[in-house]
């Protein structure tokens, strides 16, 4: 049987990291003021970028509340385009038959009259723009400024990948609250101390420590797996497509492998031990689909790094790259590839695929299509 | 256009520049014609770091380059070589493209089932995703509107309402409403969001004047010029053109691929409904389509001559599988599976697939789950386009003494419930497309899948797509009808087989009906169907075959309740299947004697391996 050497037929593995170098781009919706110089240190919570958003427009039927025909609005109205109103200002007025009828219109908003329209007889006003501020996200140096745009941020940290979340950015210390990546996170694990923190899981996360989690004001929570119906019920809803981050369940979440109880990867967990204390951000932002935003820790410190992390790992699988399991039926096992065989094979399903032979831990080897393997880098 | 003369043309390559891969097909003339030669796929790059998709381009014509031996790339990297000569260069390149998620548009109208509709149909026609539909009547406060356009960042604006000499101040408010939200374009904040406007034409100043300062306006004939008419043409028209000089263009390395190619760049959904119409133009029949892809389901109609397109931009069978998941229920999934299963253990396998959505089943277990996914989202999908394929509303209407000088409310007032046009019976061609159908192991998958998705009534024949090239063929038939066509009918187009489906429902065990069929070698086969059963009978492809089919008591064929039919039947790699579970399909509610029921259909049709469903057989039934 032809074998070959290696293959980038496979699902790339997410990023675990003890020590790397990490920019992070940080973007105003709009343009607006940089606030922070090149060079400038920054901490998770520093500003460094202002803009205003444009407020919020209202139309008012200036025509219909005077009871006129739309073109006449023109004689009623005591503002116009382009003037500034406070709430609650009279902006259009009616009064006929000797002050019996007397009809106002008033502004439901600080603004500006932005259209008027005689054809409908509204007026757009619109609200007095509002304040958004960027945070730096993660602690370390300003390394660009994007003039009128924002800045990147660079620290030097370690960084893990999770492969789903919800939530959005948060920062606070690390506490890891399992003694192993298999160990279950329950509710009897969390107690006050938890607040603000990031607590760390093994497994799986059961329904009652997330909600438990959540009442304590816990700020993020990474763990191994989740029931999908446990998630659904602390989430409020189903989630249909995996395009997350901006739920709001008092946290944010992390699954590092997947749905269901799977052991987080030893890899990941060890980073967690190491930096237990240190303070870190994470964002549970998912984005499974062009473009895809996989959830993130970044833990900022100033730790050596070791003789064996200098080695650049190949990206290819070779015989003896370490792997997971990713689909049925040997879900969440790793092992070591054994050989890359070149002729397409016949699987259960009658397809005919690119596999790879695997060498569990247990000993037995077994025959994985190689679309169904990640890389780890234990 | 291209350089050489059609007829002088000796090679072509098409690509597809998908939202995860970029797909090279190469084709060729040779003595017997056009045909398909060889693939090339590769990762598309419109992201970071790469930010340029011909990089993905060029990595799959490597591909075919290195396949076939045939230079395809020039070297100094600006494109494609051309003319051919020997064994290098082609003399045309087109291309399809869904990259970034393909077209995104926002239309707007008045009323949502008259002109607002009208307008999604136009959009979704011209191969966009509709991200939202702003009407009048759509149960949303102005407020509301306003809040939801402004969180929409859409390509492009789809703009309706009136008819010509129609109402203008209702088209004058909604548009003030969208001057008032301000949505921003997907990509780049610095340029203006194009708007197409195709409402009464009366209002065409007032429009002009408000939306010049602030939205890139192009202005086209009426979309509903009266009630009775729709006239989409003008408006796909200029969509795919703003697509082209707007979107395209500022989307990553789209400026060097649009240098390249010798005919615009299309929608990819665009390419594939052009190759349905062929299908239905061909065969000179209703035609009913499926593209069933990771992220989005498209059904493509073409009912009476009329060609209908609906996007599920959320159903599909990786990156929206858990949304097929919601929107169905995961009791609709799983009541397809003959064994038994817990729901939280098919809930996390759906979600784990969503998260690594390029992994493959490697068990009959986790392929027969997809199966069953894949048969929900063609439901679903079909439902949704159903809700567009409808006769015009209001149209009948419009001489009735109501609508003389009629406002708003008084239209609201006469709405009534239409159903869609498409009656199963009359449909005689599905055709399928996409991964999952595609790659099924077993043809009669495919087959099994569309008839459950779609439930055809009738006499209908099948067909799929070998290999993901409808696409490529749709975009080349516009310069190259010919070529498209050949390699589409030789080596696009698997004919699966004809499925005969009588209409009407009766006791298990029940006789449906007679049947006769006579192959050309002069084989006369003989069977005899009761209800609930499936059967499979063997017609190989491109054979044709004489069917007697006389059903039994109220159920239909076509002719009548009980009428017997006279009909050609086609052959396929699966051959003629009749399923006689009955219409409207019902499976049975008991949990066992479903699953009993699903593998004795399976076992009918030689559906999935013997071995394994023996297994389950003793495990579960």
């Amino acid at each position: 049987m032809k074998v070959s050497q290696s293959s980038y037929a496979y699902t790339p593995g997410l990023k675990i990291k003890r020590v790397t170098v990490v920019r992070k781009e940080r973007k105003l919706p709009i343009p607006g003021d940089v606030l922070v110089n090149e060079g400038d240190q920054v901490s998770f919570d520093t500003i460094v970028a202002r803009t205003f958003v444009p407020g919020d427009p209202y139309l008012i039927k200036v025509a219909r509340e005077l009871g006129l025909p739309p073109e006449d609005i023109k004689f009623y109205l005591l503002k116009k385009k382009g003037d500034r109103v406070k709430e609650g200002e009279v902006i259009a007025r009616y009064r006929t038959l000797f002050g019996l009828i007397n009809k106002e219109v008033v502004s439901p908003t600080n603004g500006v009259v932005e259209d008027v329209s005689m054809t409908t007889g509204r007026i757009i006003i619109r609200g007095d723009p509002k304040p958004v501020e960027l945070t730096a996200y993660v602690a370390g140096k300003v390394a660009k400024v994007l003039p009128g745009e924002g800045v990147i941020v660079e620290t030097r940290g370690a960084f893990v990948q999770g492969i789903f979340g919800v939530g959005g950015e948060t920062n606070g210390e690390i506490r890891v609250l399992v003694h192993s990546p298999s160990d279950v996170l329950d509710v009897n694990m969390l107690d006050d101390d938890c607040r603000g923190k990031i607590v760390i899981g093994g497994s799986l996360i059961t329904k009652e420590a997330l909600e438990r989690a959540i009442s304590l004001g816990v700020g993020g929570i990474v763990v191994g797996g989740i029931k999908d119906t446990d998630l659904m019920d602390v989430v409020g809803y189903e989630i249909g497509v995996a395009i997350t981050g901006h739920e709001e369940i008092g946290l944010t979440l992390i699954i590092t492998e997947g749905f269901g109880k799977m052991a987080m990867s030893r890899k990941a967990f060890d980073i967690f031990k190491e930096f237990e204390g240190y303070r870190a951000a994470m964002n549970g932002a998912t984005q499974i689909r062009a473009g895809v935003i996989r959830p993130e820790v970044v833990i900022p410190h100033e730790k050596k790094i070791s003789e064996s992390e200098l080695l650049e790992l190949d990206k290819g699988i070779k015989p003896g790259t370490i792997v997971r399991i990713i689909r049925e039926p040997f879900f969440g096992e790793i092992g070591k590839v054994v050989s890359l065989p070149v002729e397409l094979q016949l699987i259960e399903t009658e397809s005919k695929v690119r596999v790879a032979e695997i060498e569990l831990e247990d000993g037995r080897r077994v025959v994985v299509p190689r679309a169904n393997l990640e890389i780890i880098e234990e | 256009m291209p350089k050489t003369p059609l007829d002088e043309m000796k090679f072509i390559l098409a690509t597809d520049v998908g939202s995860t891969t970029t797909k090279a097909r190469f084709f060729k003339r040779t003595e017997n014609g056009w045909r398909y030669v060889i693939s090339g796929e590769a990762p598309t790059t419109v992201e970071k770091p790469y930010e340029d998709v011909t990089l993905g381009v060029r990595n799959a014509v490597r591909e075919v380059e290195e396949l076939t031996g045939h230079k395809l790339l020039s070297p100094d990297g600006r494109g494609i070589l051309m003319p051919s000569r020997s064994n290098e260069g082609v003399d045309l390149y087109v291309t399809t493209s869904s990259a970034g998620g393909g077209l995104q548009m926002m239309v707007a109208g008045l009323i949502r089932s008259m002109t607002a509709e009208s307008a999604e149909r136009a959009a979704l026609g011209a191969g966009a995703i509709v991200m939202d539909v702003i009407a009048i009547d759509d149960g949303r406060e102005i407020y509301q509107k306003i809040e939801r356009i402004r969180h929409l960042r859409p390509d492009m604006v789809l703009l309706a309402g009136g008819t010509d000499g129609g109402n203008i101040k209702d088209v004058i408010e909604m548009s003030e409403i969208l001057k008032a939200a301000r949505p921003k374009p997907r990509f780049g904040v610095t340029y203006k969001l194009p708007i197409v406007y195709a409402g009464n034409k009366f209002a065409r100043d007032q429009i002009k004047e408000l939306f010049e300062e602030v939205f890139a306006l192009t202005i086209v004939d009426n979309i509903r010029p009266t009630l009775e008419e729709e006239n989409t043409e003008p408006a796909r028209r200029a969509i795919h053109e703003l697509f082209m000089e707007h979107v395209m263009a500022h989307a990553p390395g789209y400026d060097k691929l649009m240098r390249w190619t010798d005919v615009p760049i299309m929608p990819t959904p665009a390419g594939e409904g052009m190759m349905m119409q062929l299908i239905a133009k061909v065969f000179n029949c209703n035609t009913l389509g499926v593209g069933l892809g990771g992220a989005t389901t498209n059904i493509y109609s073409i009912y009476d001559g009329k060609f209908v397109r609906s996007v599920s931009a959320n159903l599909g069978m990786s990156y929206s599988i858990c949304n097929v998941m919601k929107e169905a229920g995961i009791e609709n999934i799983m009541r397809w599976l003959p064994f038994e299963k817990s729901e939280d253990d098919i809930r996390n396998r759906l979600r784990n697939k969503m998260i690594r959505p390029t992994t493959i089943p490697q068990t009959l277990e986790e392929l027969m789950i997809e199966h069953a996914v894949a048969r929900e989202a063609i439901r679903l999908g079909f439902k949704h386009h159903k809700t567009l394929a409808r006769p015009l509303r209001g149209a009948k209407r419009r001489r009735g003494a109501l609508w003389e000088g009629a406002e708003i409310s008084d239209v609201f007032a006469v709405e009534v419930e239409f159903g869609t046009y498409i009656k199963m019976m009359n449909v005689k061609i599905i055709a399928g497309t996409g991964g999952l159908l595609s790659h099924a192991p077993r043809r009669v998958q495919s087959m099994l899948v569309l008839t459950d998705g779609f439930r055809p009534e009738g006499v209908t024949r099948m067909f799929q797509d070998s290999v993901f090239m409808m696409p490529h063929l749709g975009v080349l038939s516009t310069v190259y009808q010919q070529a498209a066509w050949e390699i589409f009918d030789k080596d696009c187009l698997v004919r699966l087989g004809t499925l005969i489906a009588p209409k009407g429902i009766a006791k298990p065990g029940d006789k449906v009906l007679d049947i006769k069929i006579e192959k050309p070698d002069g084989i006369v086969i003989k069977e005899s169907v009761n209800f609930g059963e499936m059967k499979r009978i063997e017609l190989p492809e491109r054979v044709e075959a004489d069917a007697f089919l006389d059903p039994t008591g109220h159920f239909d064929l076509g002719e009548g309740p009980g009428k017997p039919v006279e009909t050609k039947v086609y052959g396929g790699v699966v051959g003629i299947v009749i399923d006689a579970r009955g219409r409207p399909l019902n499976l049975p509610e008991d949990g066992k004697e479903r699953r009993r029921k699903l593998l004795e259909w399976f076992y009918a049709l030689d559906a999935y391996p013997k071995e394994f469903l023996d297994r389950i057989r003793e495990e579960w039934a």
